[in-house]
């Protein structure tokens, strides 16, 4: 017989429900789900990376076909009114009644809006859907100021989501400190001061009486103690609240302060009836982490299998309570709280260890007879999470002296930290997907040999990620112990990774490919290592890529300075910096287009490619367009292309900064740089983003007030947005942060690794990448300015030098004892231009356009 | 120019000093396009010049290497390898090429015959 299951709500929780449903397979299940929103589940958690270039679509948890199996049926923007238990059926705002055999409530939480007169007026909003995402997206058009009511967790990441939308971000919080639950007093100035160096001004010990009509603004906020802020957008993050009307109305039995009542199967008095996520009340609270949430969704999906499976199940899967321990990145700036913050336990000890230089604040609470820990509190620096996490959670013993743990070691010698070995099997390693370290061990075991294999395996750390760290230890040292090795060699001829070899031709500064094969390789080298050598060099030394010791090393297309095509023909790209080029300019490529009978095409870089040059005429070709002004556009390197641009505020209306003159001084600045692979720019004018920044390896997008820099986007095979690394930077700002991001780029990446690969696979992510560009983690930023200096200081156009130097001139014949061209070509008329004749079409000798 | 026949009934194509060390130039042998290439100093090797899978004459612009203990040349359009001893397409050996009779002769290159 078939079972009916309902479930209302596809938000995390209701998501992960199905998920594990379909893990198991159970037989003679029919699902309905009921979502209320438009969109099928997404991911809430990382809702701020809305505003910092992720798409909807990029925050989807449904895997693609997944809601297209048999028997699962998914009724979008269908919100359940009524819910008869008697007769087992629910019915719909529009009226539709579905019966069920076993029900789940999965409705999650709603923002609460504090009962403030005027929290109704328009631009007064909340933020938990891509709907309120896209609100406030509208209302911040031509805002200047934006305020969060409430100082939690949830409005610090709405205050960075206002921030990105470049407005001017206030806090406002009832409380007397920030996350006044998780952090005590100290951390919660600590984490206070750091929060407004990002620009975001935080008023505490406000309590908003009235919301009326602003002076400049849409909004004037009147506050008890008489002062008032005004503002444009108002958005409400103080707190949220289960939704349990349903249950309400159905009579299941809700907690006092909301949530409906469930026991240890996530059962509701009803037992056909189970609730799970922020709007079930188990052991007297509501857990507002997606953790516990998904813990479960497992233990309802296990009890509904054990129920049609009608098997006797030894021991079924309960819910117990869960860790509330959290790690994040608020606005950049770390912060941890785990278990006992507040050292309510009694007789319990606490040792403090605050820098104000470094802002940096840590608490460890400890039983009273100092072997346990019992919580924390990490501010600026959660480095240790992990470790205190795990040593709390396994009761591991604690050290003499607990102190050291949070201390900054003496003398910068690493602290002795928790190895993984310490830990037990069983110990829960990913809370969010409740991953052990057994299970990552067995997936290793099994044949996982990255962290991106691991998580497909496993899925720990696909969820907030805090556990990666870890994670990627426990899969070296279990690699390790298997005798395995992350074998990332570049080729059969260097057993070393491109980042190895980089740093060896760097440290011990060698010039040329044959010193670093015979002190650090085998054989001859290949395809793969010799321009990769190559690239490797030009990004250190900046030598001419045709000089004798280099030329041999060079792709087709670096030894001729042109693009080959698969005629054999090459393609002519001279530099239009900006894409800006003067009516002479544009006349001149014409004439040697028409001269040379080349096919002429705009790129998407733009900028003109002339196509179907032979070998033997590239030097005259390149003579001609040097004589007009022109340099090697290096459209044939692994190397800097285009920087695209707008029209900007010189001429657009909508423009605020002169994107043209920028996207010019870069593109020169960066030009003929040798990297991993290609790298592409744009600058837009304005917000309207008509140069696709956002696309590219690098993107600058003019504000009010100066530039936001986004890296690595890409187009292509695998588009992704690029993320804003820094905002409203000047114009020295914003080049000292290009300089740092490419070179490190271009010493850490993998060979043709373009940035976007580069940075999903780069460990830390984007908040990493911030630490070593913007806050100078690794004390890098000088010598990655220095290098990219040199490499500007001795830029020259690689075609002038090849077409004075006789010794380069000489290569370009294709026949080295006639001055014959190449007979296999031909060419044959195509709207206007030529196009290279077909394989048939040189068989049969049509009326060819050969010359 | 006009060919140059040697005594050893070799077609004299250039100088070595005409050869980059570790690429390769392009000779026109009544004809035909044959792919001559200078590994290190002294060593030579000749093949078709024509690539089977783009039907292009580029293999002498190709990138050459070891793989395998097999000296060969990267195709530079589609990135096959071929053999210079023999001609022979690694990724696909129904595309392979012939192989040429080349040596030095003083300072010489000269060509012979297609081996097969």
């Amino acid at each position: 017989m078939t079972i009916k299951l309902l479930v209302i709500g596809n938000g995390m929780v209701g998501h992960k429900l199905l998920e594990e449903l379909a893990a198991r397979q159970p037989p003679d299940l029919e699902i309905t789900v009921l979502c209320e929103e438009s969109r099928p589940a997404y991911d809430r958690v990382h809702l701020s990376e809305f505003f910092s270039g992720k798409r909807a679509e990029d925050l989807s948890l449904v895997a693609p076909g997944f809601f297209e199996r048999p028997g699962l049926h998914l009724r979008l923007a269908s919100r359940a009114a009524h819910i008869d238990r008697a007769q087992k059926r629910v019915t719909t705002a529009d009226g539709e009644v579905i019966a069920y055999d076993k029900l789940v409530l999965a409705t999650g939480s709603r923002p609460f809006v504090p009962p403030i007169p005027g929290n109704d007026r328009s631009a007064c909003l909340v933020y938990r859907t891509i709907d309120d995402l896209d609100a406030m997206l509208h209302w911040s058009a031509g805002a200047r100021t934006g305020v969060v009511v409430g100082g939690g967790l949830l409005g610090l990441e709405c205050a960075k989501a206002l921030r990105d939308l470049g407005l001017d971000t206030h806090v406002v919080e009832f409380a007397p400190r920030l996350m006044a639950v998780q952090v005590d007093d100290v951390g919660g100035r600590m984490l206070r001061r750091k929060i407004e160096e990002l620009g975001v001004t935080v008023h505490t010990g406000k309590g908003t009486q009235e919301i009326v009509d602003g002076d400049g603004a849409r909004h004037r906020m009147k506050f008890a103690d008489g002062s008032h802020l005004d503002t444009d957008i108002i958005v409400f993050s103080a707190g949220i609240r289960p939704r349990d009307e349903l249950a309400r109305q159905c009579e299941l039995g809700v907690g006092e302060r909301g949530g409906i009542h469930v026991d240890h199967y996530c059962r509701t008095r009803d037992w056909d009836v189970y609730a799970i996520g922020e709007c079930a009340y188990w052991g007297g609270k509501t857990y507002g982490l997606v953790a516990p949430g998904y813990e479960m969704a497992r233990v309802v999906a296990a009890h509904l299998c054990a129920l049609l499976e009608r098997k006797q199940v030894q021991s079924l899967p309960e819910f117990s309570g869960a860790d509330t321990s959290t790690k994040l990145k608020l606005m950049g700036v770390d912060v941890a709280s785990l278990g006992d913050a507040h050292g309510t336990t009694p007789g319990s000890r606490s040792y403090q260890f605050s820098d104000e230089r470094r802002q940096v604040y840590k608490k460890l609470v400890v039983s009273e007879d100092g072997k346990q820990l019992l919580g924390g509190v990490l501010i600026g620096d959660a480095a240790e999470y992990g470790t205190l996490l795990q040593m709390m959670l396994n009761g591991i013993e604690l050290p003499d002296a607990p102190e050291f743990l949070i201390l900054p070691p003496p003398d910068g010698k690493s602290r002795p930290s928790l190895g993984v070995d310490a830990l037990p099997s069983s110990a829960q390693i990913c809370s969010c997907n409740n991953v052990s370290k057994g299970e990552l061990c067995d997936a290793v075991a099994v044949g996982a040999a990255s962290i991106g294999e691991l998580k497909t395996a496993t899925k720990a750390g696909t969820a907030c990620g805090g556990c990666v760290p870890l994670v990627t230890q426990i899969m070296k040292t279990q690699m390790k112990r298997q005798g395995l090795a992350v074998n990332n060699h570049l080729c059969e001829h260097f057993a070393y990774s491109r980042q190895e070899l980089y740093h060896l031709v760097r440290v011990n500064r060698i010039k040329h490919f044959d010193d670093l094969l015979h002190r650090h390789g085998q054989g001859l080298g290949c395809d793969i290592c010799k321009p990769a050598v190559a690239s490797i060099l030009a990004s250190c030394w900046n030598e001419f890529v045709l000089q004798k010791e280099h030329a041999s090393l060079q792709d087709s297309n670096d030894y001729f300075l042109a693009n080959i095509q698969k005629d054999g023909t090459y393609s002519v790209v001279p530099r239009m910096a900006g894409g800006e080029v003067t009516p002479d300019g544009l006349i001149a490529v014409g004439q040697v287009a028409k001269k040379y009978g080349l096919y002429t095409k705009i790129t998407g870089g733009q900028r003109v490619d002339m196509f179907g040059a032979r070998l033997e005429q590239l030097p005259p070709i390149w003579e001609e367009l040097i004589a007009a002004g022109f340099e090697s556009g290096h459209a044939y390197g692994k190397s800097v292309r285009t920087v695209k641009s707008c029209v900007g505020s010189t001429w657009c209306r909508y423009g605020v900064q002169d994107s043209v003159g920028t996207a010019i001084d870069l593109e020169n600045r960066y030009k003929g740089l040798r990297s991993p692979h290609k790298l592409k720019f744009a600058v837009s004018g304005c917000t309207r983003e008509c140069a696709e920044a956002q696309s590219k390896d690098v993107g600058v997008i003019a504000t009010e007030k100066g530039w936001n820099l986004y890296v690595c986007g890409n187009g292509g095979m695998k588009p992704r947005h690029a993320e804003l690394l820094a905002g409203d930077l000047d114009t020295p700002t914003l080049i000292s942060y290009i300089d740092r991001f490419l070179m490190f780029y271009i010493r850490t990446a993998d060979r043709l690794q373009r940035t976007s690969t580069w940075r999903d696979n780069l460990e830390g992510g984007l908040d990493y990448l911030k630490d070593v560009i913007i806050h100078d983690k690794l004390k890098l930023a000088a010598e990655l300015e220095a290098d990219m200096q040199h490499i500007v200081d001795t830029y020259e156009c690689e075609w002038k030098r090849a077409v004075g130097d006789p010794l380069t001139r000489r290569r370009f014949k294709h026949f080295v004892n006639s001055s014959q061209g190449d007979g296999n070509l031909a060419f044959v008329p195509e709207r206007g231009q030529i196009r290279p004749a077909t394989r048939k079409e040189k068989q049969i000798p049509l009326q060819l356009a050969t010359e | 120019m006009d060919d140059i026949v040697t005594t050893s009934g070799m077609l004299a194509i250039c100088d070595l000093d005409d050869i980059v060390p570790d690429t390769g130039v392009c000779a026109l042998v009544n004809g035909d396009q044959v792919a001559v290439f200078r590994i290190g100093e002294r060593e030579l090797y000749a093949i078709d010049n024509v690539d089977p899978h783009a039907a292009a004459s580029v293999l002498s612009r190709g990138l050459v290497g070891s793989l395998a203990g097999r000296v060969v040349v990267a195709s530079p359009i589609y990135k096959q390898h071929f053999d210079l001893r023999t001609g022979e397409c690694l990724e696909a050996p129904e595309h392979s090429v012939r192989a040429w009779a080349v040596r030095l002769e003083g300072n010489t290159v000269v060509l012979g015959r297609p081996e097969r």
